[in-house]
């Protein structure tokens, strides 16, 4: 009896630990978010969302291309399965990465663990709780996702709140922190792989292309994204296969 | 109205994506082809989401380009994700002073 109560009081022990540290490694994280998603609140309100339905939209969703190209989608007055496919797209990466969670998960945890450490897997959570040793610790991840994720739901309704409140030049300079996001994601893998680093380039030259050529101009940013993204990313996995299991 | 349901399908397709496969499939891609198809397209995705929208979402053109460069020679050396989103803010910021 007192040995199980001490097994239990170290279990306890350790998911405080594991939860501790994980709000440790969350805040720098939650911090970034706040400002990336300023930004996002600033594109959400010019597309006609509502403080809370940006608010609602970043709680439910935690994806910041995702959200953006959905904003596309809305802009454009797309249907509902336009929108499905193009989060299918955009937000596979994610698909990838629960994959690589699965084979690092306890098979004796709780399955309703399972549920709620995917509500967010975004490259950055993956990447901390990926990065330590042995099985996942859901504690260590609910740790990381306690700052996480008010910071990116509020940093997105202040955006959507400010963004007629603030001077044009402020609103101007703010817009921009998405796309920073998004280059510091994809310039460090293409500085160490050739094959990314070509890729990007053609992304940035066809994607350029296509939204000045007449024809092609026509199509929303949205399906633009989705072909060119499917074209490329096909034509690489075709001629350059990963050799190893990718590590992320 | 429209915009919920927007929302709840944006929602409902990227909880999918997240849970299916620590829930129901918890094996690994054996497909060579999928497995580097799904590596590669994140990159792919934000790249072509950049660029030429960086150019659009400020005030003048010139500054947003001014921002892109800055941005990859920032990550590039290194610089983390805040630090290169807070960089383009700033670079746009010191030159819409100028340009605006």
């Amino acid at each position: 009896m007192g040995k199980n109560m001490d097994k239990n009081m170290d279990r306890n022990m350790d998911r405080k630990k594991q939860y501790l540290e994980g709000v440790r490694d969350g805040v720098p994280i939650g911090l970034g978010y706040f400002a990336v998603s300023f930004s996002l609140g600033i594109i959400a309100k010019n597309v006609g969302l509502t403080p809370i339905q940006a608010a609602v939209m970043s709680l439910l969703n935690n994806a910041s291309a995702g959200e953006y190209m959905g904003l596309t989608v809305m802009a454009a007055k797309g249907t509902l399965w336009g929108m499905a496919l193009a989060m299918l797209i955009t937000n596979a990466r994610y698909l990838l990465m629960s994959c690589a969670m699965s084979q690092r998960m306890d098979p004796d945890m709780p399955f309703y663990h399972r549920l709620l450490m995917a509500f967010d897997i975004t490259d950055e959570l993956f990447g901390i709780t990926i990065a330590r040793p042995g099985y996942l610790s859901p504690w260590y991840m609910y740790g990381g996702m306690t700052p996480a994720i008010p910071g990116w739901m509020i940093g997105t309704a202040l955006g959507a709140l400010a963004g007629s409140v603030l001077p044009l030049r402020v609103v101007s300079a703010l817009s921009v922190a998405l796309y920073g996001m998004f280059i510091a994601i994809f310039i460090p893998p293409a500085r160490k792989d050739k094959v990314i680093a070509v890729l990007v380039a053609l992304a940035f030259a066809s994607s350029w292309a296509l939204s000045a050529l007449p024809v092609t101009a026509a199509l929303s940013e949205g399906t633009r994204t989705i072909i060119l993204t499917v074209a490329l990313s096909t034509g690489a996995a075709a001629l350059f296969p990963k050799k190893e299991e990718a590590d992320q | 109205m429209r915009i919920y349901a927007y929302i709840l399908v944006m929602a409902g397709v990227s909880y999918l994506i997240r849970a299916l496969p620590v829930t129901v499939f918890r094996k690994p891609i054996k497909s060579r082809f999928i497995q580097s198809f799904l590596y590669y397209v994140p990159y792919v995705t934000l790249a072509v989401m950049t660029f030429p929208a960086i150019l659009h979402a400020t005030q003048s053109p010139l500054s947003g380009g001014a921002a892109l460069i800055l941005g990859v020679l920032a990550a590039w050396l290194g610089a983390d994700l805040f630090k290169t989103a807070v960089g383009c803010c700033a670079v746009v910021f010191i030159l819409e002073f100028f340009v605006g």
